[in-house]
């Protein structure tokens, strides 16, 4: 009897236990169960950085479409080098798609944004996109400003 | 100086058998795999240790969640960014309060209990008696309660970081007025599965390691008085306390720290 009684309370703490990690796991650190597990990759070369993190996000018109898988830096021309990866199969996106390194809000993080081309072909899982635009860094910002300021 | 040297070695040699004890205690517990004649045994651990923190897990986890809420609501409003209460609350929670007062709570509540009861089964001298009887305590006593802690810990840190979850949004959506969908969105675009959840619940699986097998090696070693079984049990609660806010610093170095 006390045994069962035991073994009940057990059995309760364990489910409650578990039900607790089905809540973090799907509410708290909401991994999406239905995501589509295929993503191909495109790469793109940037000026400038800064601020862009492995994980960030890689959106158009403010949909989340990827995220940042990689970024390493190639010294021979001082450029960035960003590895998209870009939920579903590849084909949606045109061949002059522009990014563009954006920011959320004034102090929020930095992400990718694409900007929809017109040509008839599309990026191939691996291709570059060409067309960039790095980040926008205050220290040029205002010294640019206060170089013009100056000569004016 | 001749004295000063011998007293720092007798207590090096001292600390070190200590060590060894803890370590062949340990070691030799575990390598007594449970047969399923133990499950039982097991099973009445995991009520002892696990079942009954619950109620002391809830209502601590309950009040921390909420007074997170209160602080962070308090603060952040004052830059217009409540919605970034629900990110805040989730990673200090995940991350690092979860796990660490989880197991503080553990080694009071838990702890100091197993240390106890084994203290007192040697001052009694029923350990010597099981021995005598062909009862191997070492898989009757010693490694039950091993597992029970093991299994029971992480349970208790996943049920403290879902109330306290739920105590931040009674406090921060309910009471306060923070809106609900920038509270979870925010939450679920910034905590990830493996950073935040894995290696908050890797910690909480070391410290319900570290802090069970503190607790019943100092019960098995106390000496067999009403004194030492005194001693015994504060030095448990002692010892996890440090050893787990010093391990819970490197852990996090290890895991989180950006150096290579």
């Amino acid at each position: 009897m006390r045994m069962r009684t035991i073994e009940i309370s057990v059995g309760a703490f364990v489910l409650a236990g578990v039900l607790a990690a089905i809540f973090l796991i799907v509410q708290v650190s909401g991994i999406n169960v239905s995501r589509s597990e295929e993503t191909y990759k495109l790469t793109a070369r940037f000026d400038d950085v800064a601020g862009l993190r492995v994980r960030s996000k890689v959106s158009m018109a403010g949909v989340t479409i990827g995220r940042v898988q990689g970024i390493v830096v190639d010294t021979e021309f001082g450029e960035a080098i960003v590895t998209l990866e870009i939920d579903g199969a590849p084909g949606s996106l045109t061949i002059d798609t522009g990014a563009k390194i954006l920011t959320e809000g004034i102090l929020g993080a930095r992400y990718i944004g694409l900007v929809p081309g017109a040509d008839e072909e599309m990026l191939g899982d691996g291709d570059e996109i060409v067309e960039t635009q790095g980040a926008i860094v205050l220290e040029n910002l205002i010294g640019q400003f206060l170089s013009n300021f100056g000569k004016g | 100086m001749e004295h000063v040297l011998r007293r720092i070695g007798a207590e090096t040699l001292r600390w070190l058998q200590g060590l060894g004890r803890a370590t062949m205690m340990w070691a030799m517990a575990v390598a007594r795999l449970p047969r399923w004649s133990d499950v039982s045994l097991i099973v009445r651990q995991v009520y002892n240790i696990g079942v009954l923190s619950v109620v002391i897990i809830v209502l601590s986890g309950f009040a921390i969640g909420a007074v997170i809420a209160l602080q962070f609501y308090t603060q952040l409003a004052r830059f217009g960014a409540e919605d970034a209460v629900g990110v805040g609350l989730a990673l200090v929670l995940l991350r690092e309060l979860g796990p660490v007062v989880t197991a503080l709570l553990f080694a009071g509540r838990a702890g100091s209990a197993i240390t106890a009861e084994i203290g007192l089964m040697k001052t009694t001298e029923q350990l010597s008696i099981m021995e005598m009887m062909g009862v191997d305590p070492l898989r009757r006593i010693v490694a039950p309660r091993l597992w029970g802690g093991f299994i029971s810990m992480p349970l208790l840190t996943v049920l403290f970081n879902t109330v306290a979850i739920y105590g931040g949004v009674v406090v921060g959506i309910h009471w306060l007025g923070a809106d609900p969908g920038g509270f979870w969105s925010g939450m679920q675009n910034t905590v990830e599965l493996w950073q935040d959840l894995g290696k908050g619940m890797v910690k909480a699986v070391v410290f319900g390691l570290v802090v069970t097998w503190i607790a019943v090696f100092q019960g098995y070693d106390c000496e067999p008085t009403a004194e030492g079984m005194g001693l015994a049990t504060t030095r448990t609660v002692v010892m996890s306390s440090v050893l787990v806010l010093a391990m819970d610093f490197f852990l996090t170095l290890l895991m989180y720290g950006d150096f290579r």
